[in-house]
């Protein structure tokens, strides 16, 4: 089963509704209460990501008899090093955005923590691609 | 514990989401950075923030958390307003600090 939310760059009035409207559907679908909380924290901070710094995305999320997956990808400028991106702390987010509460180097070491397996591709001037795979056993 | 429970206790001014003052309140979380609060806070919890745009929804909402408390005599900007009141998940707020009104919370629902 395959369903796709799009994701407004720059739009932070709208952001999470593409996260609201996955977890609306994972509720439906029954899957484990405790699954749904991780996967709502991963993709949030995918999709802040999208928003704070590139130019459109997508969310598409996959449910598989044993592992649902979301890919976000995003027209955008791209992540130089991922290694560095991945530091707790490290942000590029700009002044105002940090004056939101978001770009404290926190998004991606959340999606780690409660993804049990991601993936970044990302080329510079082009976009990035996050997958989030999580295990239903 | 329920939200209106505290709202009458810290003398609370409830700005919108009227209609879930009754919601049990399960603990607390103090934060103002969004994904921190992301990350950590847990459903049923109340929220005691400085932020006040429409993104404190969608983090309450996603989590969610019983109520958002806003600090200093905060009041949330008009669309976090209307979020909140779509969602029925209360924005109060209160005169005092953070550090202040989460030593009450925290012995009000610990007690």
């Amino acid at each position: 089963m395959d369903f796709k939310f799009d994701i407004e760059g720059g739009n932070f009035s709208k952001a999470g509704s593409a996260s609201s409207d996955v977890k609306k559907v994972l509720k439906k679908l029954n899957v484990d209460p405790k699954l749904i909380k991780r996967i709502v924290v991963s993709i949030y901070e995918a999709e802040v990501n999208v928003v704070a710094h590139a130019y459109e995305g997508e969310m598409n999320v996959s449910i598989f008899p044993e592992k649902i997956v979301v890919r976000i990808v995003d027209k955008g400028p791209g992540i130089p090093d991922i290694d560095l991106a991945m530091q707790k702390g490290y942000s590029t987010a700009s002044p105002a955005v940090r004056e939101m509460g978001f770009g404290a180097g926190m998004g991606l070491p959340n999606i780690k923590k409660n993804t049990n397996e991601l993936n970044i591709k990302s080329e510079v001037g082009v976009g990035t691609e996050v997958e989030l795979i999580n295990y239903l056993n | 514990m329920k939200v209106s429970d505290i709202v009458s206790e810290l003398g609370l001014k409830v700005c919108s989401g009227e209609q879930g003052l009754d919601r049990e309140i399960k603990g607390g979380y103090t934060s103002d950075l969004l994904s921190d609060v992301m990350g950590n806070a847990d459903a049923d919890q109340v929220w005691v923030t400085l932020q006040t745009h429409k993104n404190i929804m969608a983090i309450a909402s996603l989590k969610e958390l019983a109520a958002v408390i806003l600090v200093k005599g905060y009041e949330p900007e008009a669309d976090a307003a209307e979020q909140s009141n779509v969602e029925g998940i209360p924005i109060l707020s209160s005169e005092e600090e953070a550090f202040e009104l989460t030593g009450k919370l925290y012995k009000l629902i610990s007690d």
